[in-house]
Order: structure tokens, then sequence, then C-alpha cells
């Protein structure tokens, strides 16, 4: 047995996701929100570890996001808090696979 | 009259009376202008090319400047002779006016060479506002443009023609562009950073003729023999000073109005400024020279006549969007060292002869300019010109010298500044503006002023400088690039020079920017806004959002509050209150439930999520009220109404009293008007948040309806002068009630109404955005996958998905 399985769990059309703009989506139980940007689509925790604030309604520039609540800004691909200090966290990062139109996120087994 | 008369109304003219003044120079001094208008920065003409570009914008100062430094200026006068002897000057309508001192400013024309066929009215050239009237006219006509030079003046000229949409080539003489400022390697980037922009250049070509047909120019004819079809020719070809008056009054001329160290002619009592005048051999055609020339100038007539002028190494930067350019002193000088990165257009040099800075070049990568044109100025001694290349990159402003030239436009140095620091006790960088006109001009410099300040105070100074803080843009640049290219969305402006690429919290800044200047005939994109301005609605700490209707002057009608109180229920809203500024809020909305609630509202939308005009509260006013003097609620309304919908820099709100009691909290509003006997009193820049100010009085009116005017014609003042994010109490501290007077209500300027035109245009464009989302019946503001709403993960059976936002949402 490998114990390389990982799903692809489908979310929606790359059309559903507007070019610098943010989407959540619910996946098997957890709250994601998935960006597109110049670098392609990507993929973290919905919620802001400082306040609970919703990611995907925040300001996407390069590849960082900025919370609506507080302005604390993640980097979408490594999940690491770029500004905002004071002990924020860093988000959870996951894969999203485009194929043939349509956007999966990557679950690990 | 006994005391200076300067004759020339241009940059070098202007200067002398200012420094005569600072100087403490008491005598009267008058100013003869041939010209029909006050003197105006020339150096910014290319701006007068641009759509919307405006004349009066390029006065260097306001009216009321003259009569306040007692300096009687004379507008239209030309002075036809100078009798030496009897100390006067003669006008062509036959006045004489005496001086003790004369100054000879009458600066230079454009240099038209004599190529057969040249002398032609329908040949342009690039000099004053009635010439850039002409181009701009004869644009509209035309298919194919020649710029003759490309030097400085050519190249902007050429960039203009290119933005009224008109191919323009550039023609020059010599081997590369701008070969007193560039080497030919320079000069070659350059060439190609001009094609980038849709200029073609050709170099190395001497014209022989002129051709025409149809009584129309229709090319030129090189000495090679080819030729080149143009139905446009500008004149770019250098200056000529404008020596005659001088030569014909006896002083010694030669290329230019001879001066000694102190400006001096031949005739003690006549002293010569600017582009008119030859000092050791050179006549400057640049703006930094006149500057030290008109110090050193009336520093002498003021009695002080120590202070020698040594000539200028000159500097220069081209005024070309797209292009930065900073260059100085001698650029064919050998020696010294250069990084070149022609794949990005950056070359930077640093040319060092025996030992000494003799020149420097800046191309695409123009930081520590400053630093480095001082070294230049001063010819530092230079070691190792590459680390000293290096350092200067990364200088800080408390890195520069003393006499390093911060304001380009003014001829400010940072010890200038410093100075009026220290011995007025300025404390902002907009008490430096006000004092030593730094900043002023272009207003590139202003980010470095505050670093100046910020330096010298020891504080950091809170003001917002760039726009975008990322790549260093203040919103002069970003939006001088927003005009050049007509751009429509903050995504063309990050597309254009970088501005919200990187960090990405300036582009609701940027989108207001474009917004602004395309008077809301702008692509409106959501990425680039607020969630706010996304949803229409105010984001709460719960991510669920407020819903607050536009309620005109606090008004409201039993139906309407029928009507929230059933969407209340509907949608079991946890909490309905009652605002501060006479609105009721519904809060603790899930964000799909707010399109079917405006809907089902079906009032206007409150814009209390935005940054724009947000309410205007009313007292009851003369209607009801027993001490009430006027009717402040239908005037409440009627502002409400003439302004609703309008984005501002930072949010707006208003107040009308009908009477001094002021229940409607009127003096502490950005807009507040106030009944008093006999008519209006109207005050701007108040506030009663975290900050408390009372409003400043902008005027007093007799009408309701000026109120309208007036208060209508600051708003529009400030939505095109205020920094993004900067409430109208820091704004009209900023800027000074005066200068706002000054633009706003002096009808003679005819800018008034035009801010009230602008202003017209951008609300006839706003749209609200509830009946916009709710007319086009979009199922917006749907999370992909809200809870719980499987069908979302994974793809539906029929392969369709609901599309969320309408990207090219036009308003218009």
């Amino acid at each position: 047995m490998t114990t390389n399985t990982c799903v692809l769990v489908a979310i929606g059309r790359v059309e559903d996701v507007p070019m610098y703009e943010g989407r959540a989506v619910s996946v098997e139980g957890r709250r994601l929100a998935v960006f597109r940007t110049d670098t392609g689509f990507h993929a973290i925790s919905a919620e802001c570890p400082h306040k609970k604030g919703p990611l995907a309604d925040g300001l996407v520039g390069g590849d960082t996001v900025t919370c609506p609540l507080h302005a604390r800004r993640f980097d979408l691909v490594t999940g690491k808090a770029v500004s905002g200090g004071d002990g924020c966290d860093s988000v959870e990062v996951f894969t999203v696979v485009e194929r043939d139109g349509w956007l999966y996120i990557e679950l690990g087994d | 009259m006994s005391g200076t008369v300067i004759i020339g109304g241009g940059i070098a003219g202007q200067a002398v009376a200012e420094r005569l003044r600072e100087a403490g120079y008491d005598k009267p001094v008058a100013m003869l202008c041939a010209e029909s208008r006050p003197p105006y920065d020339r150096v910014k003409l290319a701006s007068l090319l641009e759509p919307g570009g405006d004349p009066e914008a390029l006065q260097l100062r306001p009216d009321t400047w003259y009569e306040d430094h007692a300096v009687d200026l004379h507008l239209g006068v030309e002075v036809t002779d100078i009798d030496r002897a009897a100390r006067a000057v003669v006008t062509a309508a036959g006045e004489r006016i005496t001086y003790d001192t004369l100054v000879v400013a009458t600066g230079s024309t454009a240099l038209v060479p004599p190529i057969p066929g040249i002398d032609r009215d329908d040949v342009l050239v690039f000099r004053t506002p009635e010439d850039c009237e002409a181009m701009v006219a004869a644009a509209a006509g035309t298919t194919r443009a020649c710029v003759l030079g490309g030097g400085l003046l050519g190249l902007e000229a050429a960039r203009g023609l290119v933005a009224l949409g008109v191919q323009t080539t550039v023609v020059h003489l010599m081997g590369h562009l701008m070969e007193r400022q560039l080497d030919p390697f320079g000069g070659s980037l350059l060439t190609g950073k001009m094609q980038e922009l849709s200029v073609e250049v050709l170099v190395d070509r001497n014209t022989h003729e002129v051709l025409s047909a149809d009584g129309r120019v229709s090319g030129l004819l090189f000495t090679d023999g080819s030729t080149l079809d143009c139905d446009l020719l500008v004149v770019c070809a250098g200056i000529r000073p404008n020596t005659a008056l001088a030569r014909a009054a006896g002083l010694e001329c030669e290329r230019g109005v001879l001066v000694d160290d102190n400006l001096r002619t031949s005739d003690p009592h006549v002293f010569s400024v600017g582009e008119c005048a030859q000092h050791r051999g050179v006549v400057y055609g640049l703006v930094a020279p006149i500057f030290e020339q008109a110090k050193v100038a009336a520093r002498t007539i003021a009695g002080d006549d120590a202070a020698g002028y040594e000539g200028t190494v000159p500097s220069a930067a081209l005024k070309v969007m797209g292009v930065d350019l900073v260059t100085a002193g001698d650029p064919m000088a050998d020696g010294g060292v250069s990084v070149a990165d022609p794949e990005t257009g950056v070359y930077r040099r640093l040319i060092v002869s025996e030992g000494r800075a003799v020149g420097a070049i800046l191309m695409g990568d123009t930081r520590g300019a400053e630093s480095l044109v001082a070294m230049v100025t001063r010819g530092a001694e230079v070691d190792d010109p590459l680390a000293a290349l290096a350092a200067a990159a990364e200088a800080k402003a408390s890195d520069l010298p003393d006499d390093a030239q911060v304001c380009a436009c003014n001829g400010v140095s940072k010890g200038d500044i410093l100075t009026a620091i220290r011995e007025k006790g300025l404390r902002a960088p907009s008490e430096v503006r006000a004092c030593t006109r730094a900043g002023t001009g272009c207003g590139q410099c202003k980010p470095l002023i505050a670093e100046i300040v910020a330096a010298e105070v020891g504080e950091a100074t809170d003001e917002a400088t760039y726009l975008c803080p990322c790549r260093n843009l203040t919103r002069e640049q970003v939006a001088a690039v927003i005009k050049e290219r007509g751009l429509r969305s903050a995504g063309e402006v990050a597309e254009a020079c970088g501005a919200g690429r990187d960090c990405g919290a300036c582009k609701p800044g940027v989108a207001y920017l474009v917004s602004l200047i395309a008077a809301n005939r702008h692509r409106e994109e959501p990425h680039s806004r607020f969630i706010n301005d996304r949803v229409h609605a105010n984001i709460q700490k719960d991510g669920t959002f407020s819903v607050v209707p536009r309620i005109y002057g606090g008004v409201t009608t039993p139906d309407e509050l029928r009507r929230i109180a059933d969407v209340a229920e509907r949608y079991e809203v946890p909490m309905v209150k009652i605002t501060g500024g006479q609105r009721i809020d519904l809060l603790g909305v899930k964000k799909e439930h707010l399109p079917a609630m405006w809907q089902e509202l079906g009032m206007p939308c409150g814009h209390a999520y935005a940054k724009a005009i947000r309410t205007v509260k009313t007292c009851v006013g003369a209607e009801f009220c027993r001490f009430g003097i006027d009717n402040s609620i239908d005037l409440g309304i009627a502002l409400e109404k003439a302004w609703e919908g309008l984005y501002t820099p930072h949010k707006v709100k208003g107040a009308v009293s009908g009477c001094p009691r002021n229940c409607a909290e009127a003096l502490v509003k950005d807009i507040g008007v106030v009944a008093v006997e006999g008519g209006w009193e109207i005050l701007v820049g108040g506030a009663a948040g975290s900050t408390v100010r009372r409003g400043d009085l902008l005027a007093r009116v007799d009408t309701a309806e000026d109120v309208v005017k007036v208060s209508s014609t600051f708003l529009q003042y400030y939505r095109e002068h205020a920094e993004y994010l900067e409430r109208t109490y820091d704004f009209v501290e900023r800027v000074g009630l005066d200068t706002i007077k000054a633009a706003v209500l002096d009808e003679s300027t005819g800018e008034p109404a035009a801010l009230r035109e602008r202003l017209a245009l951008a609300r006839a464009a706003a749209r609200d955005p509830w009946e916009a989302a709710a007319a086009g019946a979009r199922t917006e503001f749907h999370d992909l996958g809200e809870d719980p709403e499987p069908a979302l993960v994974g793809p539906p059976a029929d392969g369709s998905m609901t599309s969320f936002e309408d990207d090219d949402k036009e308003i218009a």
C-alpha cells in the first residue's frame, strides 16, 4: 500500500474566482479562502488567526492578502504573516489543482 | 517711481521679485509683463498638452500674492525703450516709468533655425501656453507630426503630441538625443524609451528644407536626400535670448546681456537675470541657474553685494512620464563609472575627472539623484566612484548635504529647508511647503521633504506622502500617469506604473483617483475596492454587515419606516439602531441577504460604508422651531441630493443648522452650514470624532442656492486635492484656509465654475449601487460554498456555475 495517496476535491470553476479576488469555500468541513493572482490559484484557511476576519474578503496584492478587519497581511504561497505583527500566527496553506477549467483542493490522505 | 523695475514676467522676473522681498528690500517693486497673464511656470508647459490642461494651473503665485507683497504687477505692458540717462523705461503706450534699479529679465524666444521653407504660419514652436493651444488645435487635424529637435523640450512636446493621438517623430540633428545632457550610450537608451512611448526618433538628420503642399506643411527633406512626411511641424531647436531691448539701450551684449558676478550689466543701475543674461560666457536655458542668479541679484540690489554668483553646473530632469531621467554636469567628460542594464533601461553613471565629480546621468533609476547632483555641482572629491554611486542609491534624507537641491521647480536646497525648520520652528511638511515653496511645483520632492522634516523634527510625520509606498509613488505621480495614458481602472494603473502591485494596500486609493480623474466614467474593478465597496455594506467584527439606507436630511416617512421594520423582521436583523448621523442602521446582516434587502427596502444606498458623502443632518429649522432663522431641512436635503453617491478622499459628513444654537452640530462637520440673520455661514474642516475641531468659516452667503454653490465648489476642491484618506480637517490645515478661499471663492479666475462643472460631471455618472445591483438581479455576494451548500463542493450536475461579480461593470 502506498501512503502517498491524496484526494482532489472539486470546488468550482476557474471563472468563479475572478483575478485578484478571493472566494470562501467549504471543503470536507473546513472553510478555505481561494484566491487568484498572477501566479495562479492559492488556498489558505478562511479565517484570520487574529480576530477571525474573513480573508476571502481581503485586498489582494502580489501573492498576499490583507485581512479586511485589521489589515493583517498573509503570504498566499507560504501562509506566513507578512505584516501586522503582534504574535499573529500564519495561516494553513492548501494546494489548488486546476484541471480542464475546474479547481480542486488537494487533501492529504 | 523710485525702487526696482523688473522687465519680464517669467520665472526669472518673478524669482527676483520674491528674493527682493525676502532680502528685506522695502522700496517699491514693479514688474512689467508683456504677456497678458501673471507669471507662470514654463517648466510645466507640457502639461497643457494633456486633456484638461489648464494654463491657470501653471500660475506661479495667486493674484493676491502681488498685493500682499507690494509688487506692482503690470500685465500686457511691452517695454519699447530704456532711457538709461533718465533712468526710465518707456512702454508701447508711451508711459514712462522711472527706476533706481532696473532688472532685465526678458527671457528668450524659441529659436527657429534658418531652414528654407520653415517660415510659415503653420510651423509651430513650443514656448507659451498659446503655442500649446495651437498644438492641441492642430493635432486634431493631423495624421503625422514631426518635432524638430531632440532636447528636453522637443521630447516633452513629442510625448504630448503622442498623447493627443498623433503619430510623432522627433528629428534630431546630433548623433543622439539630449546630447548636452547625455552621453551617446544614455542617448541610445533614451531613444529606446521614447520608442516604447510610441515616439519615433531619427538622429543625425540635418534638415535641408521644409516641404509644403496645398498651402500646408507636407514633410521634411534631409541633406542625405531622404524625406519624412508630416502635416504638422513643431520646432524645438533651442532658445534665443531676448536682447534687443538691452542692445538698443547700449548695454553690452554678446549672445546674451553681459553680466558680472553680481548680475550687473555694463550699467551699474541695470541688472539682468535668466535666459537673456550671459554670465562668464554662458547663457543658461534651465531653471536651476535662474534661481541662483535671482538670489544674488536681489541681495545685491538690497544692498548686500558680498554674495557673488559663480555660475551653475547645469542639471536637468526630463519631465516625460514613463522616463525617469536626471542629469548633471558634463556628460561627455571621460572617466568615472557606470552601471547599466539595457534590459530594464537602467543606466547610472558618475563621471569623475581628476578625482572630482563632474557629471552624472541617472536613467530608469534616479535614487540618490539629489546627492549625486550636489556632488557634481560642488565638484566633490571622489576616491571610489563605484562606491559613491552605490552609496547614493541607498542615501537617506539625512545623508544629503545641505547644498543638495531638493525642489528643482522652486530652487530650494536641503539647507534652505533646514534653516526654515530651525528658524521658524516648523513641525510639518505642509508648513515647510508653505514657507519655502518647496514641493509646490511638480510635487515630486514631497516625499523627500517629509523625510527631511521627520529627520530634523525627530518624529514621524503622519502625513500621507506616498499613495503607493511600495513603489514610492505619490498621488501626483500616479495622477499624472492616469491622465497621460487615459487609464480607466486601477488594474491599468498597476500595469502602467506598478502602483498596487505589491501589497495591494493602495488599490482603493488608486481606484478613487481613477474614478476622480475619469469623472466616474471609469471601469469598476471589485478587486481594487475594499470589501465594503464590493458589497456596498459595512463589514462588522464578526464578518456580518450593516445596512444603512439613505434618509435625506434625516427626514423620513411612515411608509419608509414600515418598510425598514418589515425588512428587519423578515431577515431577522439582530439590531436596529439610530445612528449619530440621523439614519437607521440594520446591523448583523448576512452577506447573502444584502441584495434582497436593498430591493425590498426600495430606498437609496446611504453609503455609510464608504469613503464618500455620508450624511447631511439637519435640525427642524424655521419650519417648526420657534428659534429657527431659516429652513435648514430643505437646504440639508438639497445638499445631500447634490452630492449623493460621490466618492471622496475620506468620508464627508455634513450638517445644516437653522440658527446659531446649532442643534445639527454643523460647527463640527466636514461641511457645516449655519443660518444667521440675513444669510448662511459655511464652515469647513470641522470634526467631532477622535479629533475635535471647530470648522473654519469659508464664506458667508445670502441664499440657500449660494450655499449649494459654494459648498459644492469646496467639496470638489477637496475631492481633487486631498491625499487619499485625508479628512477635511487635516486637509484644511495642511493646505491653508487662504489657499482654499482663493481657489473656491474667487469666481473671476473661472476655477470655481470649472470645479463645479467637474463635480456635476461626476455626479451625473454616479449610480446608486443598491439600485444597480437590484436592477442587474445578480446573485453576487454569495460565497462559493457558503454553508450549507453541498452543490458547490464538487461540480454541479448541469455544469453551470453562478458568476459572482460582473468584472466589467461600467459606471457610466
